[in-house]
């Protein structure tokens, strides 16, 4: 149950009461629907429960965030989510590796212009 | 799936696998791991209904993304794929602040080189100095990037790579 008495996101959503040990209610306020619509239209509420519940309690607004992350990810590219991400971060590391030996290779180079 | 044999999904939900069984395709009987691990993050249903809403050619890339960010969540179920994603912004960054060294270095040498550029205030060369590149040892200023220890403040705060 949120402060105030009024129900979270979830339950709003699930239109269910929100009782006052709701797993839910820290992590999805209902000042976010979005938020929670998203998770459970990936994951399910059931699953995001369970995942929820399975940790300590001091770890579980980080793994909402990226559960949520990842949820919105996979809303806004269904086919990729959130690894599309990574494949360009992977592909933007080969490039500065790549960039990084060759500047690498100028200078050295130069240096030997100089030394010689 | 061909013959009477299901398909790892059907063989885990208990259920005929149809001919045109949605998961046959993409979770083969010889892996039922695959399956397993998707169905534990996703559900099956959700899973389902996902790949009914893309074309037939992107299932593949979709399944195969699922998979990984299953197994993802599995191995951290604190951050998932978030967690590898931080870690890789962090080594961008350290990357490309190590080629703005490089390119800095680069810059200062050419123009020290080159008689025609107007050259700035800057002391002679030495010969014995060699650059802090080759020494392998880049200023301690370009080290201190945000710790993935602290994902949250490092990623959640602002956006991500678009």
């Amino acid at each position: 149950m949120m402060p105030g008495g009024g129900r979270c996101a979830a339950c709003k959503y699930l239109r269910r009461r929100c009782p006052s040990d709701c797993i839910f209610s820290l992590y999805f306020p209902a000042n976010d629907p979005q938020r929670f619509a998203r998770v459970h239209k990936i994951y399910g509420a059931s699953n995001v429960a369970k995942m929820l519940q399975q940790l300590p309690a001091n770890l579980r607004a980080e793994a909402a965030d990226s559960l949520s992350f990842e949820a919105r990810h996979r809303v806004e590219d269904p086919v990729y989510g959130c690894v599309g991400i990574i494949h360009r971060l992977h592909q933007q590391i080969q490039n500065a590796e790549t960039q990084l030996a060759k500047t690498q290779a100028q200078l050295f180079g130069f240096i030997n212009t100089i030394i010689d | 799936m061909g013959g009477n044999s299901p398909c790892a999904s059907c063989k885990l939900l208990r259920r005929r696998c149809a001919k045109d069984c949605i998961f046959a395709p993409y979770f083969p009987s010889d892996d039922p791991h695959k399956f397993a691990i998707v169905h534990k993050v996703f559900g099956a249903s959700n899973v389902s209904k996902m790949l009914q809403e893309l074309p037939v050619h992107q299932r593949a890339d979709a399944v195969s993304s699922l998979v990984y960010e299953a197994n993802a969540r599995v191995r951290d179920p604190v951050y998932g794929c978030v967690g590898a994603i931080s870690f890789l912004q962090n080594q961008v960054s350290q990357l490309q602040m190590q080629l703005a060294v490089a390119q800095a270095e680069m810059l200062c040498i050419q123009m020290q080189q080159d008689p025609i550029m107007p050259t700035p205030q800057i002391e002679e060369v030495d010969p014995d100095h060699k650059p802090s590149l080759l020494q392998n040892n880049l200023p301690h200023q370009y080290l201190n990037f945000a710790s993935s220890s602290n994902v949250r403040e490092s990623f959640f705060g602002h956006d991500m790579v678009s």
